[in-house]
């Protein structure tokens, strides 16, 4: 199974990616106020997401994630429940 | 610090709209003259932005009935379908609809919009998964999340995306329902329906098809997309609206699960709100009659959808996948796509503005929705506007923009 530091490796990569405002990725980087993702970014990042770690993330997860941290501890948990 | 706080983008971007002297979301119609004209802005105009698919709206059967249920029924119900206010008409038009698909039963709402929070507000339980395509409108998006489900997009129209869901969830599939619409709202593409029905059999899911769009717009008989796509006893639950082709206001789903009579005791939207007005029961009743019986119009709508899709797409406009009376017309920009829906309404030409994050992919949309009613000639006077108005709007230059930040209202999806 992948560490949490596996998964965080793979949001940074990610996020990098798709992100508007290029800056430094950490564990408390906000996703839409640090790294300026729309609702359409966002929803870009998670797809790209899904298809790394062969998951489906839930729309309704999106209320409590607001920074890296958030997302990766949601996604860990995903991996343990499938 | 005060409630309004929150609306400052809002305001701001709402201010750039009205100094750019071009609002799309702020039109009067003065004065209707058919069901495709009206006088707006003291102008004759050609309405092209209605869903009026079958232009039923002006049906003299139709305003015959709506006239005769005021006389005899009165202006409202003034009560929910659970207290006083399922008539007659309103039981009646609910047997017509289940027979009309040839299923078991059907219930009527008082919109579209509430007939998917109606039934989604219910179904999608704790404990159960919402498989729902990405392009899905905002009223299945709502109703979604009115219940307690959990709720998982597919990429649009992708059968491949969706099967990888499905087979992730493992035996939650007992448990899951998807969510697809015959014709997509924006860009007028179709749902691959047949191979969704596989995989709904394949894993034991259920389905759900909104057919908004597509209800007497597709199939022999006008009954959608499931009709042409030959999956017509496949669905669990069929969702439609009569505000399009049926030329009014009000929604429907038809069922041929027994517990479809239990929604009306749990689904918050059916019960706290007024039912349909008599008019509106009584000229659904005789569109729905006409709709099915005169496969002609269809056939209007459909010469009249190739007319415009073909005339656009002869003069280089990026138009949606596929033919439909659904005519999408992506702009580069925003700005773009304002300034030529302006010009196209100086024109006396009116169709929809859709811009995101409304839209799928964030596409700047002029959206035109073409009638049966609509003539030859309008619909050449339609193409003549765009091409005269096509290279001022392209050559604007797409980064200097009075109006360029998304408008950031609550996403649809």
């Amino acid at each position: 199974m992948l560490q949490y530091k596996d998964i965080l490796a793979q949001i940074y990569s990610v996020s990098q990616e798709i992100a508007r405002d290029k800056q430094e990725i950490n564990e408390t980087t906000d996703l839409v106020v640090d790294l300026g993702l729309d609702s359409m970014a966002v929803m870009e990042l998670l797809a790209a997401i899904e298809d790394r770690f062969d998951i489906s993330i839930p729309l309704n997860i999106l209320p409590d994630v607001r920074t890296v941290k958030d997302l990766a501890l949601q996604i860990q948990q995903l991996m343990v429940e499938s | 610090m005060g409630i309004f706080d929150k609306f400052h983008s809002l305001a701001a971007d709402q201010r750039a709209l009205v100094d750019s002297g071009v609002n799309p979301f702020n039109v009067v119609i003065e004065r209707l003259i058919s069901a495709t004209e009206a006088i707006v802005n003291g102008r004759r105009t050609i309405l092209a932005g209605t869903n009026n698919y079958l232009g039923l709206t002006f049906d003299p059967q139709c305003i015959e009935a709506a006239k005769k249920a005021v006389q005899d029924q009165g202006t409202g119900t003034t009560g929910s379908r659970m207290a006083n206010g399922t008539y007659v008409g309103h039981a009646a038009l609910e047997r017509e609809f289940a027979d009309f698909f040839g299923y078991r039963s059907a219930i009527v709402f008082s919109t579209g919009y509430l007939a998917n929070l109606g039934m989604l507000s219910v179904l999608a339980g704790q404990g159960d998964t919402i498989l729902v395509d990405a392009h899905c409108h905002a009223s299945i998006y709502d109703g979604c999340r009115m219940g307690s489900a959990e709720i998982i997009r597919f990429r649009h129209n992708n059968v491949i995306d969706l099967e990888k869901r499905l087979r992730r969830l493992g035996k939650k599939t007992a448990n899951t329902m998807i969510l697809v619409e015959g014709i997509y709202s924006m860009l007028g593409d179709r749902a691959p329906l047949a191979d969704i029905v596989t995989l709904k059999q394949k894993y034991g899911a259920y389905l759900l098809v909104d057919e908004a769009h597509s209800l007497g717009v597709l199939g022999e008989h006008g009954r959608g997309l499931l009709e042409e796509a030959g999956v017509g006893n496949s669905m669990d639950f069929i969702i439609g609206t009569f505000s399009k082709s049926l030329g009014a206001t009000g929604g429907f789903c038809v069922s041929n699960h027994p517990e479809l009579d239990l929604i009306r005791y749990a689904s918050r939207p059916y019960i706290f709100t007024a039912s349909p007005a008599p008019p509106v029961i009584a000229s659904t009743r005789t569109a729905l009659k006409i709709l099915e019986t005169h496969p002609e119009l269809r056939r209007r709508l459909w010469r009249n959808a190739r007319h415009l899709y073909q005339g656009l797409d002869d003069m280089g406009f990026s138009l949606g996948p596929e033919i439909s009376p659904i005519v999408a017309v992506r702009m580069p920009s925003i700005k773009q796509a304002l300034v030529l829906w302006g010009n196209l309404l100086d024109r006396g030409v009116y169709v929809n503005l859709a811009l995101p994050p409304a839209t799928p992919d964030s596409a700047s949309l002029i959206r035109c929705s073409v009638s049966a009613a609509h003539t030859q000639e309008q619909i050449d006077y339609i193409c003549k506007a765009f091409s005269d108005l096509r290279e001022g709007a392209i050559a604007l230059d797409a980064q200097s923009t009075a109006v360029d930040s998304p408008l950031d209202v609550t996403p649809a999806f």
